[in-house]
């Protein structure tokens, strides 16, 4: 072979750069054709303590439960009940709802900023309730969904939202960028893929310690080319901690497609292929896909089995956040076009398949989870918002830099007033 | 120094179950200068490891072992390497407890040797400390002696915030006065090798006077502490030399009252002189001694180059231009 590469004679083309572009641009139709999609219940479930290699194609695969017909098939079904979907619906909802709410709120000038989870609910919604209390969430921006499945209070939400004078972090961080680590969320950096590896060192140290707690890193599709990613990956590979490690690829990091980050890996999924991981695809947009591949997941962990790392299949329907317009950037259409259906859409059909659910409860749901929304809101409104009413104090500006405050930081505090 | 740190850790370990020690090459192997030597035998190798070659994965990992309730101490083989895991350091650690109002805190250690003189070129000689001072949240601590070494070291373990920890690599195994051409002396032959045994702290933020004196305040830290006292020797110079120790927290009053009584000051780093820690030092002095002071504060630090290899003691902020600075200081 290499003799004849050798005497190869004709020139070579001059190099040139290849710049992946997406499919389609403002303008343009939609066009998801590329995107293959298996058939719900067509993936089989392997048994958590599979070797890794026996399952190196779940990471090209789509593992789903729900068909087009909203009926739970396959290996992956079957895990909850009717109260629990029922739940799940509810929580869906609530995320939704309050995301909307949330954007009025912003563009009344009430905070500064927003983000929202169009789209997105079924992954971090259904993800939370196969955790148990004491396990710890290493969240982005885009899981508020763990939150409201844990029992955290809306109204502490918006207090954070409104940065007021009842907000948990003391209006010193972005709205949106919750934390509360009664409800297994860790802080939320803002800074992209950094509490990936932390969410390792986490299980790391559950582990030293002997205890039975288990964690789950969070990064987007974009942030999957950070090297922080890369180093959770190794240290999770190594240590065999009892993390999993999700990966939200809603397709989109602001304007960029997900082919920037992805580069010629098949999917982002088979990152993890190389670190000896199991890794597997899940059709984020199915509420019930994402709760078994969890609970697998999780389990895998708890038995000190090692990480697995998921990639969450799904659409970012809304911007990026209240700073940016997308259809600077893709065709307005996009999202309706997104084969994997929006996943309220697909649950609430699930359960009214199951005989669980009517149009009737739904709209009657609906209702109530709204005046919930309102009278939390209502209730965080009484304690300000960020241009009106009450706040925390410019002297607890300075508290908290160290756990006693040194001298400098005294002395600048007395300068400024306090 | 190499065993007083490595004592340092050893009684932390010992007394705590959550003190856990790992980094490149530290764990089987004991550290490229043995500074965790045994630990791992003796604590096994869930409480002392070796990591891959990833500086963000060592402090990331042990920023989320610290968010667990562990303290783990870790080591960047050089401080040269340490800018992997700067964006850990700076936009984590240094900010957990104040972003999640103390739900989540860094109580950690990152351990690096620092500084040159042993013909490490530019890759095994920076001193990034005033990189580590700019950031608020953080504490930064340099040893210039076994003693401080262990007490600092306990110090910084035992301490609820994460603490930068510089050790100066020339000093490892001898005090360095900056004659470099001059037979090395060990630590066993100076009263400052003297190390207790056990548990004992040199409390954060508390400054040493080394030398007393009435011509001039030098401060310094870290390798500078001796090389300070040996050019104020050859210059025969009545100078009071200020160890800081810790530059955050600063132990300010011990600036302004040796600065008010001698009129005088001169910094002296080997870190570069642009923004380096000294300007703050001068900053600081001139802000609070302003109508004491009988001459311009002067720095003496390594110049705005890389570190270079063949030059390094023409890089190096040697007795010579200590000495030269001293003059210019007191000709005032």
């Amino acid at each position: 072979m290499s003799e004849e590469i050798g005497t190869e004679t004709a020139p070579a083309d001059p190099l040139s750069l290849h710049v992946p572009e997406p499919a389609v641009r403002p303008g343009d139709t939609p066009d998801f054709s590329t995107v293959r999609i298996a058939r719900a219940g067509e993936v089989p479930r392997p048994p958590v303590d599979v070797p890794p290699d026996d399952i190196r194609d779940l990471a090209f695969s789509i593992i789903r439960v729900l068909n087009r017909d909203a009926v739970a098939v396959g290996p992956w079904a079957g895990l909850l009940s009717a109260d629990e979907l029922r739940d799940g619906l509810r929580h869906m909802m609530t995320l939704r709802a309050f995301d909307a709410r949330m954007m009025i709120a912003q563009r009344q000038g009430k905070t500064s900023f927003y983000m929202q989870n169009l789209g997105e609910e079924a992954i971090a919604c259904a993800f939370q309730k196969a955790l148990e209390p004491g396990d710890m969430n290493f969240p982005t921006y885009r899981q508020a969904g763990l939150l409201i499945a844990a029992g955290y209070p809306l109204v502490d939400m918006m207090n954070q939202i409104y940065s007021n004078e009842r907000d948990p972090l003391k209006g010193r961080q972005l709205p949106i960028m919750y934390s509360s680590r009664d409800h297994g969320f860790f802080s939320i950096s803002g800074n992209l893929a950094t509490q990936f590896i932390q969410a390792v060192g986490w299980g790391m140290a559950s582990a030293i310690k002997g205890d039975r707690k288990i964690s789950a890193g969070w990064i987007g599709d974009g942030s999957t080319a950070e090297s922080d990613f890369h180093a959770g990956l190794v240290f999770a590979s190594t240590y065999k901690a009892p993390v999993v490690l999700n990966i939200v690829n809603n397709q989109w990091a602001i304007s960029t497609f997900q082919g920037i980050a992805r580069g010629g890996s098949g999917t982002f999924a088979a990152r993890g292929l190389g670190f000896g991981i199991p890794s597997l695809r899940v059709d984020g947009n199915d509420y019930l896909a994402v709760y078994a591949v969890a609970r697998w997941a999780i389990e895998r962990a708890r038995r000190n089995l090692g990480p697995t790392l998921i990639e969450h299949v799904t659409y970012r329907v809304g911007a990026h956040s209240t700073s940016d317009d997308p259809s600077a950037y893709r065709p307005k259409t996009e999202s309706d076009a997104w084969p994997l259906g929006d996943p309220v859409l697909r649950l609430k059909n699930h359960l009214i398949e199951l005989d669980e659910w009517s149009e009737e409860r739904h709209t009657q749901a609906e209702a109530e989870i709204r005046d919930e929304i309102i009278t939390a809101q209502k209730e965080a409104e009484t304690h300000g918002t960020l241009h009106s009413g009450q706040h925390p104090s410019v002297r607890d500006m300075f508290e908290g830099v160290y756990a006693e405050m040194p001298p400098h930081l005294r002395r600048q505090r007395q300068q400024a007033g306090y | 120094m190499i065993e007083a740190i490595r004592d340092a850790m050893d009684v932390c370990m010992e007394r705590d179950d959550d003190v856990v020690v790992f980094g490149e090459d530290v764990g089987f192997f004991g550290g490229v200068f043995r500074c965790t030597a045994g630990l791992q035998k003796k604590y096994g190798p869930s409480r002392c490891f070796d990591t891959p070659i990833s500086e963000a994965g060592i402090v990331g990992a042990a920023i989320g072992m610290a968010a667990y309730g562990l303290r783990p101490c870790v080591e960047i083989q050089f401080a040269d390497y340490v800018y992997p895991a700067y964006d850990q350091i700076v936009s984590e650690a240094a900010r957990i407890r104040y972003r999640s109002n103390g739900q989540f805190t860094a109580s950690m250690v990152v351990r690096m040797p620092t500084g040159g003189g042993i013909f490490g070129g530019q890759t095994h000689s920076q001193s990034p400390e005033a990189l580590f001072t700019h950031v608020s949240g953080l504490k930064t601590v340099v040893p210039s002696n076994p003693f401080d070494a262990k007490g600092l070291l306990i110090a910084a373990i035992e301490d609820d915030d994460p603490v930068i920890f510089l050790e100066p690599k020339r000093l490892y195994n001898g005090p360095f006065d900056g004659y470099h051409d001059r037979p090395v002396k060990p630590w066993s032959q100076s009263d400052l090798g003297e190390v207790p045994d056990g548990h004992f702290t040199v409390p954060l933020g508390q400054a040493k006077i080394v030398r007393e004196g009435t011509a001039v305040t030098m401060l310094s830290y870290g390798t500078m502490v001796h090389v300070s006292l040996a050019a104020a020797e050859a210059a025969g110079v009545d100078a009071e030399i200020i160890d800081l120790r810790t530059l955050v927290p600063l132990d300010l009053d011990a600036v302004r009252r040796s600065v008010l009584k001698t009129g005088r000051c001169i910094v002296v780093h080997e870190a570069t002189l642009t923004s380096g820690f000294g300007a703050e030092l001068t900053a600081l002095v001139q802000e609070e001694c302003f109508f004491h002071l009988e001459a311009p504060v002067r720095r003496v630090a390594g110049w705005d180059t890389p570190y270079p290899h063949a030059q390094e003691w023409d890089y190096f902020p040697g007795p010579d231009r200590i000495g030269r600075a001293l003059q210019e200081v007191l000709e005032v």
